[in-house]
This record gives C-alpha cells, structure tokens and sequence, in this order.
C-alpha cells in the first residue's frame, strides 16, 4: 500500500511541477509529462520502478480518450466533414504510410515495415490542436484541414489496433495478454466466434443508443453525482470488457459508445466525468513513456536517432505539402498545414507498446523509433514558432480580410439555465444564427427541449468542469437565467476567476439581485419581469386610446430614466446598508422609485417635436 | 372614383393643431384610406408588404406632415427607403406606382414669404421638397407641387384653420372625382394656390 501510494505521489508531483513549465514555456502538456518522465526515471532521479507495468495500466486511458473521441463525433459532423477528413486525411495517412514503410522495407521485413509506416504516419492530435487553439487558427483555412487530417487519424487508430496483431512475427515474450477474465470464446466453433463478436458490437450500439439514456437519466434525477460518475466509468469498462472478450480492441468499443452517445443530452456531462480519468491516465502513460526512454541507447545511437528524426519529419512534411497542392489548399496556408503535423504523435506510444506487446516489433527496434517520435514531438512546438516568425510580415494584410466575414454561427455562446427565459432567449438567438450550448440541470427539461431540436445538455453549470467542456475557454459569452439569485452569483465568480475573456448576461429576481450582481461588477443585468411590464403598460395606454407612438415613447422614455436611476439607487443602498431593516428599506426604495418616476416622462415627451408654438 | 391614400405622419399628434384639423375634415371622405404611420409603427418596423399593398390599392399616394427642418418627420423618409424597393417601385420591372398621383401636404411653421431666395429661410418650399419631385419622377409617378399651410407658429386664428380644413377637404373630393384641373395645378407653386380656378364643377 505505501509503495503504491508513494509511486502514486511522484508521478502526481513530477506532472503538477513539470506541466505547468512546459505550458509556460509553449510546449504543451503532453511534452510537460515526457519531461517528467525523464526527469523521475531511470536516467533522471530514478524514483520510479515497474514502468512497464503502470505503462500497462494506464494504457487505459487510451480507450477512455478514444470513448472521448467518440463522443465529440455527431455522426452529423462527422458527415459534414466527410470529404475533407477523407480526402485529406485519408491521402495523408495511406501516403505516408507507404512512403515510411518504403523506406523502412530496406532494413526490415515487410510486416515490420508496414507496421512502422502506419505507426509513424500518425501526428500529435493532443500538440497539434492545442497550439492552433492557442494561436487562434483554428478556423483558418489550415486549421480546418488540419483538424480534419487528426480526426482521420483518431478514427485510423482504431483499424491499427485491430490489424497490428496480424502483422506479429516474433513470439510473444510475456504472453497471457489477451486472456480473458470472464471465458474463453477461442475454445468455441468459428461461426459461433463470429456470431458472438457481432452479437457484442451490436449489443454496445443498441445499448447506447436506446437504453444509456433511459438509464441516466433516472441517474440525474438523484442528483447523486457520484453515481453518475460511476455509471459513467462502468459504461466505458464495461464495453471495454466486452469488447476484450470477444476479442476485439476495447478503444474500439469505448469509441462505438462513444459516437452513439455522441447525440445525447448527457454528453457534456459523461465528457466531464471520464475527462479526469482519461487526463489523468494519459498524463502517467506519457509519463512512464518519458521514463522508459532509454538515453544510453540514444546516446549510443544519436546520429542514427537524429537522422530517424529528420527523415521522420522530412517524409511527413513532404507528403503533406503534396496533400496541400493536390487538394488546393491556398498557397498562403499550405506551408503552416505542412508544419502543424510533421511530426510524430501520442498514438505511436500506444500503438508501439501494442505492437511490442504482440510481438510485430522488437524492443531494440521500437526505442530508437520511439525516441525519434519524441524529439520531433519536442520539435513541434518550436516549427510552429519559427513558422509564425517567417510569415509574420506577409500574413498581416489577409487577416484584416477575415475579420470582416465573421459568421454569427461563429459566436460561441453558452447558457446557463434553460427555463421559460433561456428557452425565448435561446429561440431568439437560433433564429438569428446564432447556435448556444445550452445548460440546464434539470434533466426532465432537457429531454422536452432536445425533442424539440435545441442542443441542450444536462449538467449543472456551477461545475466547472462542465463549463469547460461546453466550451468556456473559448466562449465569448455567457448568458445566466438561472432564477436562483446565489447560484447564479456562484456562477459569475466561477467564471470571472476561471474565464474572464467571458463576457456575462444575466437576469435578476428584483432589484436586490440586481445590486448584488452589480456588487460583482457585471453591467448587462435584465430584471426578468421589467421588460413584460413595460410591454404591458404600454398595451394598456393604447388601449385608453393614448397615441400608440406617444405610448412607446413614453415607455422608452422610462425604461431609459430607470436605469439611469440604478447606479444613484444603488450608491444608496450601500450607505443605508447598515442601519436600515429590509422591510423599511423595500418601502424607501418604492417611494424613491415613485418620486423619480412622476411627470418626468411627460416632460420629456412633451420637449420633443415642439418648436415655439407647438402646433405644427 | 379615384381612391386616395393618405400616409399621414405625425410623431406628437397630441400637440399639433392644424394637422388634426385637416386630417379631421377628409377621413372620412368616401374613397379616402387614412394611414397613420406613426401609430401603425410606432416602433418603425414598417410592414413592407401591408404599405405597398395600399399603394397598390389606390390611385392617389398623398403624405401629409409637418414640414419638420425642411423635410419630412423621421418615419416618412424610413418609409420611402423601405417601401420603395426596386423592382417594385423603380427599375426595368417596377411599375408598381405608374401615373400614381403623389404630392405632400405639409404644415409650415415659417411665413410663406420667409421661403423665398432673398426671404428667411433661404429657399423656396418647390427647392426644398425637390428630393420628392424627384423620387415621384424616379417612380413613374405625377407629381404635384404641396399642398401647403403656413405661417402656423404665428398660431393661426380658428377660421384661417377652418378654410384651411374646408380647402383641402374640397381639393380631395375634386381629385376623387376628377374634377381637379392636373395640368394646371402642376404650373402652381402651390396645390391650394388657387383652388377655385383648379375644381371644375360637374
């Protein structure tokens, strides 16, 4: 138990010290966990022992990124971007798998070769969106070729688990990997193997599609969260075990569930429950990948690591640049299409250990590859840099062009609480283009409004986990209609703290709710009945026969007086604060309200449109 | 029978005087339409559709207002931008408004002697409603020169309002039943210059 815990604690330090650096520095996260790695390896500090072992364990975050993966796919999505993820992605992947498998097919037999090419034509999906995110390209032309090659990539992961195996020519050192726990179906006839694997896949998609919901949703009416996490866990190890036992890859299962799941209102919630176990799984497998780089093998071999490096990130940049002309990707954004994915990805530390494991590639022959993958990893972040230098100076002039075309379904924004206020807001907004994530924790709601076609998702919005995974960190608005005056306070703080590019739009109970989001420094604060009031007091004045126009003045007169009176109310109420009781306060507050508002739209109307004699 | 629109627009009827007299004495003329902009739109979404419809409906398109800093109130001219789309009101294929008679009936608050080149105000009322002559001309329409009330800041005494009232009320009924002289009132400076020589008897 101490063992454990104690190795538990090193890994955790080494990623909380070793990620922020690397983040600071702009190398990203994934590059952050190698170093620790390195740096608690053998060939570091050398804290850590049994690599091999927890590299093992945390391989299952892999399955738990891929059941991600799928769950970011609506097959809607994945339709729309059907020619470009398989154009683009599709030609990257099988060119460059040629081209390395080529090459390596000089030094290798042919299934190691093959093996090395696809394994190698895969880039680094974590690196790579997360530096066009920062850098603000994703929605660049480039960008969106490059997202749709990763995504092919992802989905060409699957198919690569599966036919790896096939490829093995070594024995197998350790064995026993793919016993099963619960029974054997090698033992049975090969129909019935086939029947029964067809049986599981089925089973996970009609599972997913007509039973999880059904299923959750008596779950998030508990409102237990633990449980829900639980349920969440068990469907992905659940699947994954299914998928083991009939022989199959578990990541293509969690992925399967993934995509059915993918439609559901529960999606955000599911993708913040699973996102700490997957990051946190991932974060000890780059770390143990780190630790198990051998540097006196890389140090004995260096010229040949370095050369593996920059033939590595020649082939993928030739290919790619290849990909770019014959597809017509403008000039202007092929060079940083070619850059953002020459380079190896996570998925070849994964795919690597399985083919080792498998026995298709030899130990001696997977470090120095692995090794190469890292540095040219390293290398990413660093091309993206010297790629932003070199085009500084010609890329001003095509900005200023895009920022002119800003679409409205380009707005990112989200809303919190989805009752009769957020569902007009929300309608409002989808009529004008505009598409919001929507949040409401109230799952009997959300099944209505999602019949109905709106994307809302169940989950509480004062979790910040949520919040990130409806994409606060590059939202640019937040609209509150939370009717609960606290909780919507929690939520402002949540965000003003966590995401302050987020600009707020939220309604009040009354008056007092107003004052206390003030307090917090928000502007754009609606009562929700101020404006129905309004409506109605001008209905009733056309209906006593006032001139309609006179009418709407007069209502726009006071809705403008009324809030020039806020700030003045407001200085009032903090210097009566202390000695005044609430219910005095309340009346003060009503007479004040009363004294300003007599005659003085009258006033204002009656100075318009006169001159001298106001009889024109 | 011709059939006459009028669009009237007044933003503070509540305080205008002459304006509701003259509305007063023709809407309820019959083959008159009164279409009160300001209360039908009092938050300027005007109805494209329902406005071209009443032009469509009619043979006289008259816009009565004050004659607020030279021009027309705000709603009017939002009208016009809005209303007169192309292909409807203008273009090769807009001949929606074609030998429509239009013309304004405006109060003035200025003299009629303060419109003159050398007078107060600089310009004479035909220069500065120019911009309608020319949206009429654009629009295949026969323009009219203004039917005009002025010198209504001096505050114009009950009978003036009167005859006022009674000479439009008569120039609508004689453009209703073609009793109207067109092509001399076209020479006036004014619609109501001289009204008993334009209105034939039947």
């Amino acid at each position: 138990m101490e063992t454990f815990l104690l190795q538990f604690f090193i890994f955790l330090t080494a990623a909380a010290v070793s990620v922020p650096i690397a983040k600071k520095l702009g190398l990203g996260s994934v590059l952050g966990y190698l170093i620790a790695g390195i740096v608690i390896g053998p060939f570091g500090a050398s804290l850590i022992h049994d690599i091999e072992e927890i590299m093992h364990f945390t391989e299952f975050g892999v399955v738990m990124m891929l059941f991600l993966v799928g769950l970011e796919l609506k097959p809607s999505l994945l339709w729309k971007l059907k020619t470009p993820i398989l154009g683009f992605g599709g030609s990257q992947v099988l060119l460059t798998s040629i081209a390395i498998s080529l090459v390596a097919y000089f030094f290798l037999p042919w299934q190691q070769a093959v093996a090395v090419g696809l394994i190698l034509s895969l880039s680094s999906t974590a690196i790579v969106l997360q530096t066009l995110q920062e850098k603000g390209k994703m929605k660049t032309e480039a960008g969106q070729s490059v997202f749709s090659v990763l995504l092919f990539q992802d989905l060409a992961v699957i198919p690569m688990l599966a036919v790896l195996p096939l490829l093995a020519t070594l024995t197998i050192a350790g064995g026993g990997h793919h016993d099963s726990v619960l029974f054997d179906i090698s033992v049975l006839p090969s129909y019935q193997q086939v029947i029964i694997t067809v049986a599981a896949i089925a089973t996970v998609l009609i599972f997913g599609k007509f039973a999880c919901r059904p299923i959750f949703q008596i779950i998030a009416k508990t409102g237990v969260r633990e449980i829900f996490v639980a349920a969440a866990l068990a469907l992905v190890i659940g699947t994954s075990l299914l998928m083991m036992t009939v022989g199959l890859s578990p990541a293509l299962g969690a992925f399967l569930a993934g995509v059915v799941l993918a439609d559901s209102e529960f999606r955000h919630e599911l993708e913040s429950d699973i996102e700490p176990f997957k990051g946190l799984l991932l974060g000890i497998f780059f770390i143990s990948i780190g630790a198990s780089l051998n540097f006196s093998l890389i140090g004995n071999n260096i010229s040949l690591i370095l050369g593996l490096t920059a033939g590595l990130i020649a082939i993928k940049w030739l290919i790619l640049v290849l990909v770019g002309t014959v597809f017509k990707i403008s000039a202007k954004e092929r060079p940083l299409f070619a850059i953002a994915l020459a380079q190896g990805g996570e998925f070849a530390f994964v795919l690597f250990q399985v083919a080792k494991s498998s026995g298709v590639l030899s130990v001696e022959l997977i470090e120095p590859l692995i090794s190469a993958v890292a540095i040219s990893m390293f290398l990413a972040p660093v091309m993206f840099v010297l790629h932003e230098k070199l085009t500084q100076n010609s890329s001003t002039e095509s900005h200023d062009k895009q920022e002119d075309t800003i679409n409205k379904g380009d707005h990112k924004v989200i809303i919190a609480g989805f009752g009769r206020l957020g569902t007009d807001i929300g309608r409002f907004l989808l009529s004008a283009g505009i598409k919001p994530v929507i949040l409401d924790h109230n799952a009997g709601n959300v099944s209505v409004l999602r019949k109905l076609g709106f994307e809302v998702y169940y989950g509480d919005a004062t979790r910040l986990d949520l919040l990130e995974s409806a994409g606060a960190s590059h939202a640019e608005l937040l609209i509150i209609t939370i009717s609960d005056t606290n909780t919507a306070k929690q939520l402002v703080e949540l965000t003003q703290k966590h995401y302050p590019q987020l600009k707020v739009v939220i309604n009040a109970n009354n008056r007092r709710a107003s004052f206390e989001f003030m307090d917090l420094n928000l502007t754009e604060i609606y009562r929700e009945t101020f404006g129905t009031a309004l409506n109605m007091g001008q209905a009733a004045m056309k209906q006593l026969g006032i001139d309609p126009y006179e009418a709407h003045r007069l209502k726009q007169i006071f809705q403008k007086k009324d809030g020039e009176m806020m700030p003045e109310l407001y200085k009032q109420r903090s210097e009566e604060e202390s000695y005044i009781s609430l219910y005095q306060k309340h009346h003060e507050h009503l007479e004040e309200l009363m004294k300003l508002d007599n005659y003085d739209c009258i006033t204002a109307l009656d100075k318009a449109w006169t001159a001298k004699n106001p009889e024109l | 029978m011709k059939k006459i629109l009028i669009n009237f627009a007044h933003p503070a009827k509540s305080h205008s005087n002459i304006n509701k007299a003259l509305r007063k004495a023709v809407e309820t003329l019959e083959g008159v339409t009164v279409n009160d902009l300001y209360a039908n739109y009092p938050d300027f979404m005007i109805d494209i559709q329902r406005e071209q419809a009443l032009c469509e409906a009619h043979d006289i398109i008259i816009f009565q207002h004050p004659f607020y800093w030279y021009s027309t109130p705000a709603i009017m001219k939002e009208w016009l931008d809005l209303v007169l789309e192309h292909g409807w009101a203008y273009g090769s294929e807009g001949k929606a408004l074609e030998n429509k008679l239009f013309f304004q009936v405006i109060t003035t608050g200025g003299d009629a002697s303060t419109y003159q080149k050398d007078g107060y105000n600089q310009f004479t009322i035909n220069e500065l409603t120019s911009p309608y002559q020319a949206t009429a001309k654009l629009c295949n329409m026969t323009w009219l020169p203004p039917f005009t009330v002025s010198g209504v800041h001096r505050g114009l005494e009950q009978e003036k309002v009167q005859s006022q009232s009674e000479d439009y009320r008569r120039t609508i009924i004689a453009l209703r039943d073609s009793l109207f002289n067109i092509e001399q009132a076209k020479q006036q400076p004014f619609l109501n210059s001289d009204i008993n020589r334009m209105i034939r008897t039947p």
